[in-house]
């Protein structure tokens, strides 16, 4: 692993917490598969109602940073140090798991409608949480959609099968659904991976919009991705985060020459 | 053509003739009992009952008791397996215990079913004091399913994408409510192929079920449906010949004229309905799936 200690070989960017809404936080993170220590070093700040990429190669540890954060690693991995949600540590045993990843919501890399309609994607959760009342339902399910902007292709056909989407279309439903039990924050593991390009522009621009009511958290492979989309940037290597910066500052004057390497297209 | 191309092509021409054997075997038996047993085949044979001493008798009962015992064993093996399938491959980690676990199902799973019936005797018959009767017969079934039907489901439920775990997770539900509303419904065009196909086997069987079901099929009044009353056609205490157990019977035993033609006709609605359940399976399980996916 990097020798990465010497804090010159790091650039971290802290708010002024008087200035800014921290809504998640980071500190003091490692995660661990068995033994191996898998990441460390990522004492990172979001920012309320922005988008923050994760950028890095692959198996920099930029998605098990993220996976960690509503504590989707839960049976995966070991997660020690602290991570802040509106200033509770969440990561402590006696924190509910289901509350969190309520508020803390996730879209994954490959969309994955339930093999339920479009409709009952979407109200499953809330049914769950015993949530029957029709009105509200339709209500939330008009809402989300119009939200993850794809209310116009599916309104006539909420009932027919989610798993008939198109991808593009499968992983706005699934926005939708993670939207529909009201989270805060909402984590993205590569969204658009699957996806064509049209599809991903119109994803990129139903994110913009969602971050006037959501904290935004996106993995992504592409830089020019995370360049148009993001205002700031974490660069992950070897397991670290190495930079984080305004996106606009990391892409044109990183302060670490990895990050400039891996933004210039020199490795990764 | 060098050596090695003339290596290959003989080996391919013999590989095609074993498998063109394994199938004209199939093709054979298959023909010559639907030839020979068909014609025998009528509605009123389907429908009366057997006659031991006379010609002309049915295999009603046989055939009723055969679909009722399948019935009761799958409602019985049903939660079991699906219990067992879910644990194993959603819950079990690697481990002594799961292995112990896959070892007992890899070894029930290979029991000789007569081994299986003899342990119903002795267990259901005779310990429970059930006699013979179809609650023994359908426990035997029961013992004897189990492991491939649990199998099955097991290979239905690793079927389904991790995706789909995750996104249930990842909405807050936990992971109880994630296998029983996301995973097994994402599951079920592979579970209710894996019960058909178990089905077909469960039909067929006869040696679990000389000791157990019996090997008669007194009267029954169609008219009465009430389970407690014991000539009741779903009374679990009577006992019930199913119709693969007659086929054995009669060849071995029987004594009415037209043996021959009332065995093979048998023979040949058992054969007939087996087939149905196999080639069906996967017909059901795939429009299953295309109802689950489909654009209404």
């Amino acid at each position: 692993m990097l020798n990465s200690n010497n804090p010159t070989d790091r650039f971290i960017y802290h708010f002024n917490p008087e200035e800014t809404t921290i809504t998640m936080q980071t500190k003091n993170l490692e995660v661990y598969y068995g033994k191996t220590l898998a990441m460390q070093h990522a004492d990172i700040q979001f920012k309320q109602n922005t988008i923050t990429a994760l950028i890095g190669p692959s198996g920099s540890g930029k998605s098990t940073f993220l996976r960690s954060l509503n504590r989707m690693n839960d049976d995966v991995a070991t997660v020690k140090g602290q991570i802040l949600y509106q200033g509770v540590d969440i990561n402590q045993p006696k924190i509910d798991v289901y509350e969190v990843r309520r508020r803390i919501g996730m879209v994954f890399q490959r969309p994955n409608p339930f093999a339920k309609s479009i409709y009952g994607n979407i109200t499953f959760a809330l049914e769950r949480r015993g949530i029957h009342d029709k009105r509200v339902l339709d209500e939330v399910v008009e809402k989300t959609l119009k939200q993850a902007a794809v209310w116009d292709q599916v309104k006539d056909n909420l009932h027919k099968s989610a798993l008939s989407l198109s991808g593009g279309q499968a992983q706005r439903v699934c926005i939708a659904r993670a939207l529909a039990v009201q989270p805060d924050v909402l984590l993205l593991d590569e969204p658009a991976s699957a996806l064509d390009p049209v599809s991903t522009q119109q994803l990129e621009q139903t994110l913009r919009e969602l971050k006037q009511d959501y904290t935004i958290i996106i993995v992504t492979h592409n830089m020019q991705q995370a360049a148009r989309l993001s205002d700031y940037t974490v660069f992950f290597n070897l397991g670290e985060a190495i930079e984080y910066n305004k996106t606009r500052k990391v892409f044109t004057r990183p302060k670490i020459e990895l990050t400039d390497d891996y933004v210039s297209g020199n490795f990764g | 053509m060098n050596r090695t191309q003339k290596q290959s092509r003989t080996a391919i021409l013999i590989l095609r003739l074993i498998a063109g054997l394994v199938v004209l075997i199939l093709a054979f038996l298959i023909g010559y009992i639907f030839i020979t047993g068909l014609p025998n085949v009528s509605w009123r044979f389907l429908t009366s009952p057997a006659k031991a001493f006379t010609a002309g008798g049915g295999i009603g009962i046989q055939l009723f008791n055969s679909i009722y015992l399948l019935i009761l064993a799958m409602l019985i093996s049903l939660p079991i397996a699906l219990g067992a399938s879910i644990y194993l491959n959603e819950y079990a980690k690697d481990n002594w215990f799961t292995s112990t676990i896959r070892t007992a199902i890899e070894i029930l799973s290979s029991l000789p079913s007569v081994v299986v019936g003899l342990f119903g005797f002795l267990l259901f018959v005779i310990q429970f004091n059930y006699g013979f009767s179809i609650i023994s017969g359908a426990l035997t079934l029961t013992i004897f399913n189990l492991p491939l039907l649990t199998r099955n489901i097991e290979e239905a439920l690793a079927g389904v994408s991790d995706d789909q775990r995750q996104g249930g997770l990842g909405l807050g539900l936990s992971k109880y409510e994630t296998i029983i509303h996301i995973v097994v419904p994402a599951a079920l065009p592979g579970i209710i192929s894996g019960i058909i196909l178990c089905s077909g086997r469960v039909f067929g069987e006869a040696a679990a079920l000389i000791y157990t079901a019996g090997q008669s099929a007194p009267a029954l009044n169609f008219g009465d449906w009430n389970p407690f009353n014991i000539d009741s056609p779903l009374s679990p205490l009577r006992p019930a010949e199913t119709l693969a157990v007659h086929i054995w019977k009669i060849n071995s035993e029987g004594i009415m004229p037209d043996l021959t033609k009332v065995s093979s006709g048998a023979a040949a609605v058992l054969v007939l309905a087996i087939l149905i359940f196999n080639l069906s399976a996967r017909y059901i399980g795939r429009k299953v799936f295309e109802k689950m996916t489909s654009v209404n």
